[in-house]
Parts: structure tokens; C-alpha cells; sequence
């Protein structure tokens, strides 16, 4: 124990290049908000107001996935999480920090009635057209702002409580008493933040925020392949930040087994990402119902064909075809490879889901879309490091901790 | 059939198997096989086990299928029975994969199987010797294979020494062969003092 190195210290490198990446970012976001934010051309403006905020969706989305793999875990009764456990915990940190940044922008289109991005904010419009009537109940702006506000703000509050509560494994020793309250603890606040993610990202939010850029069309299916994007995402960044650490020399506990079952989740939830596209597709596919069909008319048939299928074979076939073998997932390099390629594709996903709604004719992916991408991998990368540096790298004395430590798949 | 010398050290406790085999292997002698009561992490390491090939011949097996149902159908909805179903284009892909994703599934999991069994000659009426029947019990059952020169009996006290709790030298059927236990072996050689 006393040999292990508990503190991490950010390395002046790491805080140079987020610099630089927010530095680039900022210089995109204002550069584009001249350009078009500015601009007098309501389409143009929508398509910076567009980019801004597929980026802090996909972001939020991402950090709150380690929070959700965190009481996902704790629920089960998993033990082998316990090594790098403060690396999810750490990039939930973001939750908050993104999250406003989403609620802000949300907020702000939905108060200036950006009708070009929510066409169900224009009053006018509503009143003269049946299905947007009877959909006025769950798209309207009180409900919008009220959930959005409730939303972000009940990830960030519940997050911080399985947060502070995982602070007392530092402490000192449990015995059987303490030890089993708490972890009782900790699956009480686990549900209730796994309750709250159950009413948000896996149903309302993504019809909230991103579906009801195209008010006509809806689909079940679309909260949770958002969600399975975000989540699949999600275990890719905990990964890479783990390949980081043990690359630094942290985490003396956790080896190749724990990477393996991180790899694993990498590709089984890529193939559930899939089942979940194909299963959306095919049925609007074979029924070909006009009002069904609109959503994919732009992307199967449209200007985003390229993006929407390039999509597919990097969010399925790669991972698929690559991550297959027991020795690809336990391989630092592959695995790292991976995680970037998983996480690009899916922010790609989130692209082609809000601009290809937005701007329908012609595809905008340029300049803007990596820098804003780029401020927030800098903002990621910097606050992470200061979430892991505030803590102990190892919950030294949790209970699960040495089934962690003997773990083997 | 071909009968052979084996040694047999039976251990109660994981926690001495694994410093066994490893003794075992580092002095040189060539273990036939460990019987466990459950399937023990790292085993197949500490014994130097190659990794298995089942899983490559379940992707072949895998890809076999996506061939055939891809091949199969378009074959037919093409062109040799082209049916309009719901004004849908005759090279209907979407309502291909399903299927296509079934029998990629059935064939790799029947293959699998098949190839699992073969692998550990398992099937109907195949019998093999049984070194000790508390393998599915309580013991973890050390099988080492004796050449013509092994002193047995310096094998068996350096299993003991090693933490075994029983030791025996059994001549045994080494490969299978099909029949039923009751009528080539007799389980204990004790049988009439249990009863009794």
C-alpha cells in the first residue's frame, strides 16, 4: 500500500495542450460567430447555434455516461470497477460544467425563439398545424426550459452526492457494520440518480433536445440510441484516461483485465448502438410512411449520405471487426486507438443528428465543427486532470477494493 | 486403446494446486490433465495450456452464415423467384439482415458446439477413464503421465511433499472409447466393504 502513488499531479504538458485546444477553440467559436452567429441570415445563424450546441449536448451526454457506468456498477454489486473507479468520477465532474454550458444555450434559443432550429416555438405556427397541436402538451417552452433546468441540474447534484459519498472510502477502514451501510449508502443514492438518468436520457431529454428539431417526425427508438451513443462514448473516454494514467505510471492496480472488461463493454455496446440504428431504420424502411420517412429522406438520400453511412462503418464495422479478438482489447495501443475512433464517430452521429436537421441541403462539417470539438476536448482534458488531481487516485479503503485488485476475466 | 501409467495427486485446497504445478512442471514432469470441481481462474496458464482456436473457428463458422443467408436470398428474390412485396425493390437489403443475422448466429453457435464436443471428445456412449470421482466433489485431481523410466514412487512422495493429500498410481485407459462405465469398470475398488 504504501509503496503505490495515491496523488496525481497534473503534468505541466497536459495543461499546455488543453490550453492550446481551448485557445484554438475560442478563436473558432468567436471567428464563427462573426462569420455567421452575426450574421443577418437567420439560416446561417442557426447553423452556428446548430454546431455550438450538438457539441455541449454530446459532451453533457459523455461525462454524464460516467456517472451512469458508476451507479450502473454500483447496483450490480461489481467489485472490479474499484481500481480506476475515480477516473469515471472524475470526468463526471464535467456534468456540471457542461451542462451549464448546454442549459445556457438551450435556454437562449428557446427564449429568443430560434424558430429555425425548434419550429415548435413558433406560436403561429403551432395554432395552424394539427400534429404540432397535439404534440403542444410536451413541446412547449415552459415545459422545455423547466425540464432542461430540472435535468441538468438533478445529474449535477445527484453526481456530487455519489461523489461525496465515495470521499469516505478514503477515510479510514471499515469494519462489518460501517462497511455494509455503506455500501447500502451508495446503492440508495445509485438508484436514485439511476431513476432520474431513466426519466432523462433514456427517454425525454434526447426527444427534448435533439428529436424535436424535426417536430414532425418522432421515433421510440431515438432516446435510446442517443443514449447507447453517449454511453458507448462514455466507456471509450474512461478508457483512454485509463490508458493515460497507467501510461504516466498511476494505477498500479489495474491491468489488462480490467482494460479487457473495458474493451468489452466498447464492443458490445457499439453492437447495441447498431441494433438500435438498424431496428429505427428498417421499420420507418418498410413502412414507408411519408411522415416517418422525412427524418431520413436528408441522410439516406440526401446531401448527409456520405456521413450517415461513413457513420456505420466506423461506429459498427470497426469496432466490430477490430475490437473482436481477446487480445485486441487487451492491448493499451488498440485500445486507445479505439477510443479515439469511437468517440469521433459518435460525435460525427450527433452531428449528422442535429445539423442534418438543420441545415438539410448541404453538409457544414468545416472548420467551426473542430474548433468548437476542440474547445471542448481542452475544456475535458483540463478540468478532468484537476477532478483526478483533487482526490486519491485509489478509494483506499473501500470495501470491493481487493476484488479490483484480483481481478481476472 | 491403449492403456498407460499414470500418477494421481489429489489436493483439497486451491491455494496449493497452484504452487504444485508449478513445481511439477519446473522438475519435468508432463501432466496429463487437472480435474476440478469448478473452473479455476489461471489455471490454464499456470499449466501452460496454448490458447484456445474455438473462437476462430466460430467466426469462420459466423461468416459461413452471413454467406450463405446473403447468398440464399438474393439468389431467390432476385432471380429465381422475384416477388414484388409491398412495392419494394427486389434487392431489399434491410429486410435481408434479420435473417441474415440469425443464421449468422445459429450457424456459429451449432458450429461452435459441434467443434466443442469434438475438441473434448464428447458424444453419446463415448466413456473415459474417470482418475477419481471426488473431482466433482471436494478435490482438485493432479494426473501426471508416467513414462516407461519415471520412478512412481518418487513421483507419488513428491506429490505428497507438494501438498497432496492422496496419492495413486492408476494403469488407465488414456483415449476414450464407447461403452457404459458399469460394465468396463468397476467405480471403487472397494465396493463390497461400503456395502458391507
Amino acid at each position: 500500500m504504501a509503496s503505490i502513488k495515491e496523488q496525481f499531479e497534473v503534468p505541466s504538458k497536459l495543461k499546455t495542450w488543453s490550453y492550446a485546444l481551448i485557445g484554438i477553440g475560442a478563436l473558432a467559436l468567436l471567428a464563427g460567430f462573426f462569420k455567421s452567429g452575426m450574421s443577418k441570415d437567420e439560416h446561417e445563424q442557426a447553423i452556428f447555434i446548430g454546431t455550438v450546441m450538438y457539441n455541449t449536448i454530446f459532451w453533457t451526454l459523455v461525462c454524464n455516461a460516467s456517472m451512469f457506468f458508476i451507479c450502473i456498477t454500483t447496483l450490480a454489486m461489481g467489485g472490479w470497477q474499484q481500481s480506476f473507479r475515480r477516473v469515471p468520477e472524475a470526468i463526471s465532474t464535467m456534468v456540471p460544467i457542461f451542462g451549464s454550458i448546454t442549459l445556457a444555450v438551450l435556454l437562449y434559443v428557446a427564449f429568443a425563439g430560434k424558430h429555425q432550429i425548434y419550429h415548435w416555438l413558433d406560436t403561429d405556427a403551432v395554432n395552424n398545424d394539427p400534429i404540432l397541436k397535439g404534440k403542444s402538451g410536451f413541446l412547449n417552452l415552459k415545459f422545455f426550459v423547466f425540464w432542461t433546468t430540472l435535468a441538468i441540474g438533478l445529474w449535477s447534484l445527484l453526481g456530487y452526492r455519489m461523489r461525496i459519498l465515495s470521499s469516505e472510502a478514503d477515510k479510514g477502514a471499515f469494519d462489518n457494520v460501517s462497511g455494509a451501510k455503506f455500501i447500502f449508502q451508495n446503492t440508495v443514492r445509485a438508484s436514485m440518480f439511476i431513476a432520474w438518468f431513466g426519466l432523462t436520457v433514456g427517454s425525454t431529454i434526447p426527444w427534448l433536445w435533439m428529436m424535436s428539431i424535426t417536430p414532425h417526425w418522432y421515433s421510440t427508438m431515438y432516446s435510446w440510441y442517443t443514449f447507447m451513443s453517449s454511453f458507448v462514448s462514455g466507456m471509450s473516454l474512461i478508457a483512454l484516461w485509463v490508458v493515460y494514467l497507467k501510461n504516466k505510471g498511476y494505477l498500479e492496480y489495474t491491468n489488462q483485465e480490467h482494460l479487457h472488461d473495458l474493451g468489452k463493454f466498447m464492443f458490445a455496446f457499439s453492437i447495441f448502438w447498431t441494433y438500435l440504428w438498424f431496428s429505427q431504420y428498417m421499420l420507418i424502411w418498410y413502412a414507408n410512411i411519408p411522415e416517418e420517412t422525412v427524418y431520413f429522406k436528408t441522410r439516406v438520400q440526401g446531401a448527409y449520405k456520405g456521413i450517415f453511412f461513413f457513420n456505420l462503418i466506423i461506429n459498427f464495422l470497426c469496432p466490430l471487426l477490430i475490437l473482436m479478438k481477446r487480445d485486441a482489447k487487451r492491448n493499451y495501443t488498440l485500445i486507445t486507438f479505439m477510443g479515439v475512433l469511437i468517440l469521433f464517430g459518435h460525435w460525427i452521429d450527433f452531428y449528422q443528428m442535429v445539423m442534418g436537421s438543420i441545415s438539410k441541403d448541404h453538409v457544414t462539417l468545416g472548420w467551426l465543427d473542430f474548433g468548437v470539438l476542440s474547445l471542448f476536448v481542452g475544456l475535458m482534458i483540463l478540468f478532468v486532470a484537476k477532478g483526478l488531481a483533487s482526490k486519491p487516485l485509489i478509494a483506499k479503503y473501500h470495501p470491493f477494493l481487493k476484488e479490483s485488485i484480483i481481478h481476472h476475466t | 486403446m491403449a492403456k498407460k501409467k499414470f500418477v494421481v495427486g489429489c489436493f483439497d485446497d486451491e491455494d496449493l494446486l497452484f504452487p504444485a504445478v508449478r513445481k511439477v512442471r519446473t522438475v519435468g514432469y508432463k501432466i496429463h490433465d487437472i480435474y476440478t470441481p469448478f473452473p479455476v481462474h489461471g489455471l490454464d496458464h499456470a499449466m501452460g495450456l496454448r490458447e484456445t482456436s474455438l473462437h476462430t473457428a466460430g467466426f469462420i463458422y459466423g461468416i459461413t452464415g452471413t454467406t450463405t443467408a446473403l447468398s440464399c436470398i438474393s439468389w431467390i428474390l432476385t432471380k429465381d423467384w422475384p416477388l414484388n412485396i409491398g412495392g419494394k425493390p427486389h434487392f431489399a437489403l434491410p429486410a435481408w439482415i434479420p435473417i441474415t443475422f440469425e443464421l449468422t448466429v445459429l450457424f456459429a453457435a451449432v458450429g461452435m458446439v459441434l467443434t466443442f464436443c469434438y475438441l473434448c471428445q464428447l458424444a453419446p456412449f463415448v466413456k473415459k477413464h474417470r482418475f477419481h470421482l471426488r473431482a466433482t466433489d471436494d478435490l482438485f485431481v493432479m494426473v501426471i503421465e508416467c513414462t516407461d523410466k519415471t520412478n512412481t514412487d518418487d513421483l507419488k512422495s513428491f506429490l505428497s511433499n507438494a501438498g497432496a493429500v492422496e496419492t495413486e498410481l492408476q494403469i488407465a485407459e488414456a483415449d476414450w472409447w464407447v461403452g457404459s462405465y458399469d460394465k468396463d469398470e468397476v467405480p471403487f475398488e472397494n465396493t463390497n466393504e461400503i456395502a458391507a
